[in-house]
């Protein structure tokens, strides 16, 4: 009779462990892939901008003045689509959400303010091998000094 | 004769997943003329066409709906490949079928939890819900997302599926299959749930017609159509009929639908088993020009998109009709005659999905 049979079913739950997850107590298991957030490595990105430009919902805004990405949380819609547009492929995908919260969170990461260049260019033409090695120099040097992983996060407020 | 009242119906209502509004001319119990009126949820996605440009208007448009995302996304790519002439490779193809198959389970899951819930069957909605849960789990597994995949674009698909994530997903379906039986056994022989779908909403295979009914809806009545039919994708190489039935009325239409999930369950077996090797995408060069519509077969029935580019990297004009626009005069016509405790069946039996239709 089909009322028993439901009745299985229903019997059947009742000794098996809940199809739901005490969610903030057991947290989740995220897959390989979930789109959770995105990170970036503040050391590789050239502040080209194009990631602001591709952004289906502006969510990023790269300042080159202040040398800074700030990315809005709640208005990225996690697409993915500015990882897949980076030259330097220094965006990534976390998968984890971000806290849930009442306010529009936003992380602002900065790079450390150029260093002077060693103004090759000032230098007389002969020294051209010195020349080539000091620019090179130059740019390894903020990649070791900083390792800005992850910032405190700037509440827009 | 009784005196005429009437009697709004939405915008929020229990049964009511999304706003519509319909005013009810009701004598004595008995629903008169049903009045709709939608425009509560309208984004101007469309507009958006003239600000992103053609590559990340996919990511838009998948947001028409939340729950036929793959569909309109692979929609909207069809319309602009073939504007552009793009042939995607066949793994691509299948691998796009394999996702919107999949969508058509959990979208036909969610609705049959939803038909539950609305004549108050608290435990079948809640177990349909849990079913579909390992659709979504395989979603997340495979795309990143649970409800938006972000995976289709133009010219092929973002992600592939290994084989063994091809072999694990047909599993799934396979212990799947065990209890929606179980579950079909109670939405079509328990006699509570029949003494609110049986006979109610009759639609006949005339009107059916005449009122361009898509989808789910106009099957139940008995019309053959389905775009799938047509072979686009890789539909053209999986072996499959449209599901139909006659009656025409709420019971039909929910036969239709638990049909269709063991159906595209079928198509996904299918499809894993014939999967070709080979790219996931090809690159996209150059700008959209000229006109193009495309078609597909969404869980809610024919869903329409129109794209026209003028050379440059926005498009001109996107049109999208979704299927819930076009089952609206159908739903109008069957509510006339009825019984008011029998609105709320009428009208999540079209499946209503106002979102898009209001994109
Ligand atoms: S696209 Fe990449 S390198 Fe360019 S600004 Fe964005 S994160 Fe930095
Ligand atoms: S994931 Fe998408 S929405 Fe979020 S910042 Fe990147 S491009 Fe913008």
């Amino acid at each position: 009779m089909p009322v028993l049979k439901i009745g299985k079913m229903v019997m059947g739950s009742l000794f098996k462990k809940p199809a739901t997850l005490m969610y903030p107590v057991i947290s989740r298991e995220w897959q390989e892939r979930t789109r959770g957030q995105i990170a970036i490595e503040m050391d590789a990105c050239i502040l080209c901008g194009i990631c602001m430009r591709k952004c289906p919902t502006d969510a990023i805004t790269v300042e080159k003045a202040s040398r800074s990405w700030t990315i809005q949380r709640m208005q990225c819609i996690q697409c993915c689509c500015c990882v897949e547009v980076c030259p330097k492929k220094c965006l990534m995908n976390k998968p984890e959400y971000t806290t849930p919260d009442i306010k529009k969170i936003s992380d602002r990461f900065e790079k450390p303010p150029e260093e002077p260049k060693p103004a090759p260019a000032e230098k007389p033409a002969p020294a051209a091998g010195e020349a080539k090695a000091a620019p090179a120099e130059g740019a390894a040097k903020p990649a070791g000094a900083t390792k800005l992983e992850k910032p405190a996060p700037a509440p827009a407020e | 004769m009784s005196k005429r009242t009437i009697i709004p119906f939405g915008p929020q209502h229990p049964v009511l997943p999304e706003p519509v509004h319909l005013d009810l001319v009701i004598e004595d119990e008995r629903v008169v003329e049903a009045i709709p009126s939608i425009g509560y949820i309208h984004r101007g996605l469309e507009k958006l066409v003239e600000k992103r440009e053609y590559t990340e208007m996919v990511y838009v448009i998948e947001r028409v709906c939340g729950i036929c995302s793959f569909g309109h996304g692979w929609g909207y790519c069809k319309s602009v490949e073939g504007n552009m002439e793009i042939v995607v490779p066949e793994r691509a193809e299948y691998l796009r079928c394999i996702w919107h198959e999949l969508s058509r389970i959990h979208s036909h899951l969610l609705w049959l939890g939803l038909l539950a819930d609305g004549f108050g069957f608290e435990s079948l909605f809640m177990h349909s819900w849990r079913i579909r849960e390992s659709i979504l789990d395989i979603f997340e597994k495979t795309t990143g997302g649970r409800v938006i995949f972000s995976v289709c674009k133009l010219g092929g698909v973002r992600k592939d599926i290994s084989a063994e994530g091809l072999a694990e997903i047909a599993g799934i379906l396979e212990g799947i299959k065990g209890e929606l039986t179980e579950l079909t056994e109670v939405f079509l022989e328990d006699y509570s749930v029949k003494n609110r779908l049986v006979g109610v909403g009759k639609l006949s295979y005339s009107d059916a017609v005449e009122l361009c009914t898509v989808g789910p809806m106009a099957r139940a009545s008995g019309v053959v159509q389905d775009i799938r039919l047509d072979g686009h994708g890789a539909y053209g190489k999986l072996d499959f009929a449209p599901v139909t039935e006659e009656a025409g009325d709420c019971y039909a239409r929910c036969k239709v639908r638990i049909r269709e999930v063991f159906q595209s369950i079928a198509m996904i077996t299918q499809a894993i088993a014939q999967i070709p090797e080979g790219d996931i995408a090809v690159p996209v060069k150059g700008m959209p020009q000229g006109e193009f519509v495309a078609r597909m077969e969404q869980p809610r029935g024919e869903a329409y998109y129109y794209s026209i580019g003028n050379g440059s990297k926005f498009l001109q004009r996107m049109r999208v009709r979704t299927p819930t626009n076009m089952n609206i005069p159908a739903m109008v016509k069957t509510l006339q005659g009825c019984d008011l405790a029998d609105v709320p069946m009428l009208i999540l039996t079209i499946d209503p999905c106002i979102s898009c239709t209001e994109r």
